[in-house]
This record gives C-alpha cells, sequence and structure tokens, in this order.
C-alpha cells in the first residue's frame, strides 16, 4: 500500500483553498484531432499551479498523454493554446521551444535511457549538447546521481539497473537543466508497489526541495492519493472534474470518477451482497447500512463514541478511513438491529451518507 | 611450392584485401550517410522530406536488384571515368562500392529504424537539436546492428571480388578460376578455399567480438 511519506510539507494542513496560487500552467480550449481523424482532446480549460503536484488520470484513451505533451509540444493540439509562464508555447520558434525544453524535465513509463550510454552519460548528455563545459557536466551529475541515490551506479549501463534505478537515472536525467516543470507520464506503471512507493517519495522531495511544478499521469488511484495536490479526471477527451485530491476523492461527481476510484472504495462483499433482502425480516433482524465520510463535515476523523451510540448492538461490518491531505474519508459498512435503528441515525452522528443497502434475518 | 607460385598467392591476397578493404570502407560511410538520409527524410522523420525520400529509395533499390557481374559491365563507362581505366584493382573497386553502397544502405537502414522511438522522443523533450538526435541517439543506439552489418558487407565482398577478376582486378578468386578451373589445377582451388574459408571466418568471429563490445543492451 502506498502511504505519504512522512516528509509532506506542512501545505497540507492549511487549507488549499487558502492561498492564491499562480497559475504556472494554463490550458485554453486545448482541442486534439489527430491525422488518422481520431478526436482525442474535446477543448479543454484548466490550470496548473506553481510549485503543486499535479495529477491527470483517466481511463486508456482518454486523451492524457496528448494533454500532458502539448505542454512541451511534443505534440501539437489543433486547437486552443497552451501558456507555460504566460507564454503561448505554440508560437515558440524553433530555437526557443528548445529553451523551453529544456526548462521542462520528462520522464517515461519505460524510461527511455540510451542502452549504448553510461548512466553518466546519460544524465550528462542533455547538458553536453547544450554546451556545457565538461567539468560543470561532471559535477552536476554527480550531485543529481547522489540526489536520485545512485552515485555508486555512475559508469554502469542501463541495462545492468532494475526498473527502479532506470526511473532514478529518468528522473536525474530530467533534472540536469535545473527545470521549472516536471511531466511524468505514467512513471511509475512499469514499476512494483514497493518501487513506486520510493519514487513516489523521490518525486515529492524533489518537489519539496526543488521546488518545481510536477505534472503526473497514473491509471493508479493510489499514486494520485501518495502524493498529489490536485487532480484532474478526463474521459473521452473531456474534464470530468477537477479539485483538491481530497475532495474529488471523497466526493467524485462524475461516473469515470467513481469508476476509477472503485479499487480503492470499501465496497459491499460479495458474500453479505448475497444475503441482503430488501425488507426488513418480520421478528427484528439488522439493517445494513453504508456510511460514507467524505472528509467535509468531519475532517478530523470519525468518531468511535458516535460509532458506538448508534446502538449497543452494533457491528462494524467492512470498510476504512484514510486520511488525504489532512481529511479523513471513507466507507463503513455496518450493521445494526432494525429495533434500534431509528435512534440510531441521531443529530449526534452524521455521516457524510447514509444509505440502508438492505436487511439479513440473523446477526452477520 | 615454387617461389613463383607463392608470390602468385601473396599478389592474389593482398589484391582481395586491396578490392575488399577500399570499397568496404567507401560504402560503409556513403551508406550510412545515405541509411541516414533515408530514415531522416522518411514521412514522421528529423526533416521529412517524402518525395526526395522516395526518390533516393528508388536509386538504391536500382542498384540493389543489379547483379554484381552485370553491374561491373555496365558501369565500365563511369569506371573509366573515375579511375581512367576499366582495367585493373582500382578498376574493380568502383562496382564493387556501388554494389555494396545499395546492400550496406539498407542494412543501416534497418537498424536505424530499429532505434526505439521513445528514445527520439525522450531526445525532442530535452532540448536536442535534430542533429544531435542523429549524432547521440540514432547512431550510438544503432551501433550494434550498423556493426554487425559491416561484417556481412565484408563477406560479401570478398565472395564479390571473386567475380573482378573478369576486369583483370586479380584476387584470390582470380587465382582460384584461372589455375583451379580453367588449368584443373585443383590442389591450387583447394588451397584458395582453405584461405577464403580462413578468413570469411576470422572476418566473422571478429565481426562477432566488435559488436559485442559495442552492444550494451543486456
Ligand atoms: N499519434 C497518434 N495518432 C493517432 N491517434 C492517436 C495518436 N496518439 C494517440 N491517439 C489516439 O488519441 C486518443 C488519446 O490518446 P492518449 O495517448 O492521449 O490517451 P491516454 O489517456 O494517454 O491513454 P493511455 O492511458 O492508454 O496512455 C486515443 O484514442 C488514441 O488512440
Ligand atoms: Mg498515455
Amino acid at each position: 500500500m502506498i502511504r505519504k511519506s512522512a516528509a509532506v510539507p506542512a501545505a497540507f494542513d492549511e487549507t488549499p483553498e487558502a492561498a492564491p496560487a499562480e497559475a504556472h500552467i494554463v490550458f485554453e480550449g486545448i482541442g486534439k484531432t489527430y491525422a488518422g481523424g481520431v478526436r482525442a482532446l474535446n477543448g479543454v480549460s484548466f490550470e496548473i499551479r506553481r510549485g503543486g503536484v499535479f495529477g491527470i488520470i483517466g481511463r486508456s484513451g482518454a486523451g492524457k498523454s496528448t494533454l500532458l505533451r502539448a505542454i512541451n509540444m511534443l505534440e501539437r493540439p489543433t486547437e486552443g493554446r497552451v501558456r507555460v509562464d504566460g507564454v503561448d508555447v505554440a508560437a515558440l520558434s524553433e530555437a526557443e521551444l528548445m529553451r523551453l525544453r529544456r526548462r521542462i524535465g520528462m520522464i517515461f513509463q519505460h524510461f527511455n535511457l540510451l542502452a549504448a550510454k553510461t548512466v553518466r552519460e546519460n544524465v550528462g548528455l542533455p547538458l553536453e549538447v547544450a554546451g556545457v563545459p565538461a567539468a560543470e557536466v561532471r559535477r552536476r551529475v554527480d550531485a543529481l546521481l547522489d540526489l536520485v541515490g545512485l552515485s555508486d551506479k555512475a559508469e554502469v549501463y542501463p541495462a545492468k539497473l532494475s526498473g527502479g534505478q532506470k526511473q532514478r537515472v529518468g528522473i536525474a536525467r530530467a533534472l540536469v537543466h535545473d527545470p521549472e516543470i516536471l511531466l511524468c507520464d505514467e512513471a511509475t506503471s512499469a514499476l512494483d508497489p514497493e518501487t513506486t512507493a520510493s519514487i513516489l517519495d523521490l518525486l515529492r522531495d524533489i518537489n519539496a526541495k526543488l521546488g518545481l511544478t510536477v505534472v503526473l499521469i497514473t491509471h493508479d488511484m493510489a499514486v494520485i492519493r501518495a502524493i498529489c495536490d490536485e487532480v484532474l479526471v478526463l474521459d473521452g477527451g473531456d474534464i470530468v472534474e477537477q479539485g483538491p485530491v481530497w475532495k474529488v476523492f471523497g466526493d467524485p461527481k462524475g461516473d469515470a470518477t467513481r469508476a476509477l476510484l472503485s479499487p480503492l472504495r470499501h465496497g459491499l462483499p460479495a458474500d453479505l451482497a448475497a444475503r441482503l433482502r430488501p425488507e426488513p425480516p418480520p421478528h427484528g433482524g439488522h439493517a445494513v447500512l453504508a456510511l460514507r465520510f467524505t472528509g467535509e463535515s468531519h475532517p478530523e476523523g470519525v468518531s468511535l463514541a458516535a460509532l458506538l451510540a448508534l446502538a449497543p448492538d452494533a457491528k462494524l461490518l467492512h470498510g476504512g478511513v484514510d486520511r488525504i491531505q489532512g481529511h479523513a474519508q471513507g466507507d463503513l459498512i455496518v450493521s445494526v438491529p432494525v429495533a434500534a435503528m431509528r435512534s440510531a441515525v441521531g443529530a449526534r452522528f452524521s455521516p457524510d451518507s447514509l444509505k440502508v443497502l438492505g436487511y439479513v434475518a440473523h446477526d452477520v | 611450392m615454387s617461389p613463383t607460385m607463392f608470390d602468385r598467392y601473396l599478389r592474389a591476397f593482398s589484391e582481395t584485401l586491396t578490392m575488399v578493404s577500399i570499397s568496404v570502407a567507401i560504402s560503409i560511410f556513403v551508406g550510412l550517410v545515405l541509411a541516414v538520409t533515408l530514415v531522416a527524410t522518411a514521412p514522421g522523420g528529423l526533416y521529412p522530406r517524402p518525395r526526395f525520400n522516395k526518390a533516393v529509395s528508388v536509386v538504391v533499390n536500382v542498384f540493389r536488384a543489379i547483379p554484381f557481374i552485370i553491374l561491373l559491365v555496365a558501369l565500365l563507362p563511369f569506371t573509366r571515368l573515375i579511375v581512367g581505366t576499366t582495367l585493373g584493382t582500382w578498376a574493380a573497386i568502383v562496382p564493387l562500392s556501388i554494389h555494396l553502397i545499395a546492400f550496406y544502405t539498407r542494412i543501416a537502414q534497418v537498424s536505424l529504424n530499429e532505434v526505439d522511438h521513445g528514445l527520439i522522443e525522450a531526445a525532442h523533450a530535452m532540448g536536442f537539436r535534430r542533429w544531435h538526435i542523429v549524432r547521440h541517439v540514432m547512431l550510438p543506439e544503432a551501433l550494434p546492428g550498423i556493426v554487425g552489418g559491416m561484417t556481412v558487407c565484408v563477406i560479401a565482398m570478398i565472395n564479390s571480388s571473386a567475380m573482378a577478376g573478369a576486369v583483370g582486378a586479380g584476387g584470390l578468386g582470380d587465382l582460384a578460376i584461372r589455375y583451379g578451373y580453367e588449368r584443373y589445377e585443383t590442389e591450387v582451388l583447394f588451397q584458395i578455399i582453405v584461405i577464403l574459408v580462413a578468413l570469411v571466418t576470422t572476418v566473422q568471429f571478429g565481426g562477432e567480438w566488435l559488436s559485442r563490445r559495442v552492444d550494451h543492451r543486456r
């Protein structure tokens, strides 16, 4: 399970809305129709604020990569404008675009390291082709390999590295020009959960230390939960929703978002679902309730005393609470004797939503 | 073996070596340039020029299609223009090189096309100039295939150069035909076969060793 590292910046404890965030990357009606006629993006507009970690999620083919690649013009949008620091990137000359790209680091799912070059040469090459003197290249590469924890692998070829180590080289290479923006296209999708966690810690660390804006694409909701401040949900080339991670995760508005989030949710277990009936049984029985906490009304957590006050015989059947950006949220499935149910839904205890899923004859 | 016979062997061997090494050197250089040109000007390449690309490709195909012995004859006027004669080792080098350029261009082109597109994209993302992508990404990444192709070329050249006797270029193949075939001196034929096998084997092993040296993919 991917968890937030201990080194989470204090910014999380403030309300994210309080600080007026300066826009770093602005999308204005970005549309893209590929040569074959495939419509990848339908005119999307949003902003990415400076210094944050911004996540883009969506199903396969939703247009995430197309959107990300519009930032450094690897893919030119057919409509709209992308502004980086207020500059329309599509209007840049080839030389200017090259300079912009050096201010934007990028890492990839399959790392894209040069097999013919050592780790040191891979990381140093972008500087070398930019005409930086060899001594300076050496100094920078050493510092970066140290940052990503690969100082001992400098003279090794990428084929001899593990996936996680390759991605660390990718990160070092992406940082070599001291960029202001780091783009990550499924940077952890080819890695196991433990390696993913370490790469995410590294990204978080870099974001905090160097203050650069991170934009990442992932299929993995746990990645978003672990390191993003804000998330954008894309589906079929349209924005479904966007906002602080806790808000979108706590109370998803779109069907696409709910579908994407379902692996993280504590749904009704199958055995229980099979025993549910729509009406209460004639002699008592138990009601099965689904309580949902979105993190909005009880950000500090779910009161155990209140849970107990549901009814003395109430049982917690299934569920979990996650703390995202300081907001406790999650699903609890409880059973309550039907007789005690009315008093159960008292004023003192109010989940953000309470649903009676059904009834069971006997205690579960 | 009589001293004169030994001299003949030595001369034939050095003629073969001259023809092979010079035409291989020319072909690899020109072939690489053409291969890079073809890959770079292809649609979706670094400098897309589809029509120019098509034209170069057709020319290469024409030379690929002509059997060497026919090319040798067909090129005689051109050969005279370049080296001033249509006889001798140098006269053979012209058609040999042209034959091999077309061959090697395709081999190098395949290796260059096999370079993972993700690497080129990453280089774009890092702000590489297009020329730097050729120089630092495409060529080094394709090197194992480029070197492997050279081995194939040297061996193909050792074979083709046997036919260069037709323009009086000499060489081992010529010796084998004149003594072994025309005068029924099977001993000479056999000895030349042994020399050629040894030569080809050495080139093959040497080439494989070099390919492994430059291949860091595993
Ligand atoms: N070069 C291309 N030419 C034509 N169509 C393309 C091209 N690249 C992407 N597409 C199409 O555009 C749509 C969006 O693709 P995109 O790669 O942006 O999706 P994605 O959200 O990144 O998907 P995934 O999660 O699978 O990476 C898809 O329907 C895809 O088939
Ligand atoms: Mg993608």
